[in-house]
């Protein structure tokens, strides 16, 4: 690929992420009352996104195959007993992440 | 005038850090990783700088590192970032009330709101005395700076790095479980919650790992559709009675308390 190439490449990718952003904010500007069925979907929505995330990163753990994603339910667990247990964000987080880390780089 | 708006700036700025520390150390491991990886496809550090300054959306970012190594072709490039990224949608309406009246700020916001962005911003309950718009805006620019600087950085000397950093991408996964957790435990009616995962998790299984998101999404809106209408047949309310404000402080002194409030029946 040319420069010019690699640019508009580059440019096609900014152009669709952008999109994908602006979309609601054009179709629904402030200056209008959105429609209820969108308001309706933006309070039952974000549950629901946060659910499609979680699974979004751990997409390609496999069950069946090398380590059967023992380590990431582990870490899980210990981010969820951690969480209900202070409730302190950064605690569970970092927890869980160093779980995670030594059972990755020494047990499995 | 000019003195007041630094002042809140800063203010918002500094109520917004804490939030941002575990994508301080995500986004410096992941975006390092995306700058290596640019490195070793054979581009200068100057493209993962660039690329993450205007496109900010991690995993698109890797893809376009394939997508520049291949044959040009701009109308795929762009078709496959509408596809990729169609989650920004569900975003933006989440959104639409949050970034109402922000002036110029909501430009950056919204172009800014990659998922970790999103998520800080729509969960944390920013303290009363602090500016709700200069707050998200300091977590945007301090998500984007750190991952600029990440890739950058891993563009420049990601190839002279050696220090066991696996497992350390976990730290994505384990904040969005917390951010889950957070959100589960805000809402009385937990539908929403099991809906994202349970159809998340079958049409990861139907579909597989590359192109399960789009199918997730679709049943996400169809299931969440049929339920509201169902809820508008036996009441008169159209919002299914769930609307909860915002949620924990979890980085404030007393995290354990929290708002229950907005309840609307």
């Amino acid at each position: 690929m040319t420069l010019a190439q690699q640019i508009i490449t580059v440019g096609a990718v900014v152009l669709g992420t952008m999109i994908t952003r602006f979309f609601p904010f054009i179709v629904f500007p402030a200056g209008k009352p959105t429609p209820k069925y969108v308001q309706y979907l933006g309070k039952v929505l974000p549950g629901a996104i946060f659910g499609m995330l979680v699974i979004y990163c751990l997409k390609n753990v496999s069950i069946f195959t090398g380590m059967h994603g023992i380590p990431e339910a582990v870490a899980i667990t210990v981010v969820v007993v951690l969480h209900l247990w202070k409730r302190q964000m950064l605690l569970s987080i970092a927890g869980g992440t160093v779980c995670y880390m030594l059972l990755v780089q020494f047990l499995f | 005038m000019e003195q007041k708006k630094v002042k809140q700036f800063r203010k918002a700025f500094k109520a917004a850090f804490p939030h941002t520390i575990p994508i301080f150390a995500g986004f410096w491991f992941l975006g390092m990783t995306y700058g290596i990886y640019m490195n070793v496809s054979g581009f200068s550090f100057w493209y993962p700088m660039l690329m993450s300054m205007t496109i900010f959306a991690g995993s698109m970012e890797f893809i376009t590192v394939n997508l520049l190594l291949g044959v040009f072709n701009p109308l795929q490039a762009l078709m496959m970032t509408l596809m990729i990224n169609a989650r920004h949608l569900f975003y933006g309406i989440s959104m639409l009330d949050k970034f109402r009246e922000l002036g110029w700020k909501k430009f950056y916001l919204i172009f800014g709101m990659c998922d970790e962005s999103f998520s800080i911003n729509y969960t944390a309950e920013v303290p009363k005395d602090v500016d709700h718009g200069w707050f998200m805006f300091s977590v945007t620019l301090l998500n984007q700076i750190y991952w600029v600087f990440g890739a950058t950085f891993g563009g420049i000397f990601g190839s002279l790095i050696h220090f066991n950093t696996e497992g350390l991408d976990f730290v994505m996964t384990a904040m969005f479980v917390v951010i889950f957790m957070e959100q589960w435990m805000k809402d009385k009616n937990h539908t929403s919650e099991l809906l994202g995962l349970g159809l998340s998790l079958i049409c990861l299984f139907v579909f597989g790992a590359d192109s399960f998101i789009i199918p997730a999404m679709i049943s996400i809106l169809i299931v969440l559709s049929l339920i509201r209408r169902k809820s508008v047949d036996s009441e008169s309310d159209g919002m299914a009675g769930r609307i909860t404000e915002n949620v924990c402080l979890p980085f404030e002194e007393n995290s354990v308390k929290c708002r229950k409030d907005g309840e609307i029946q």
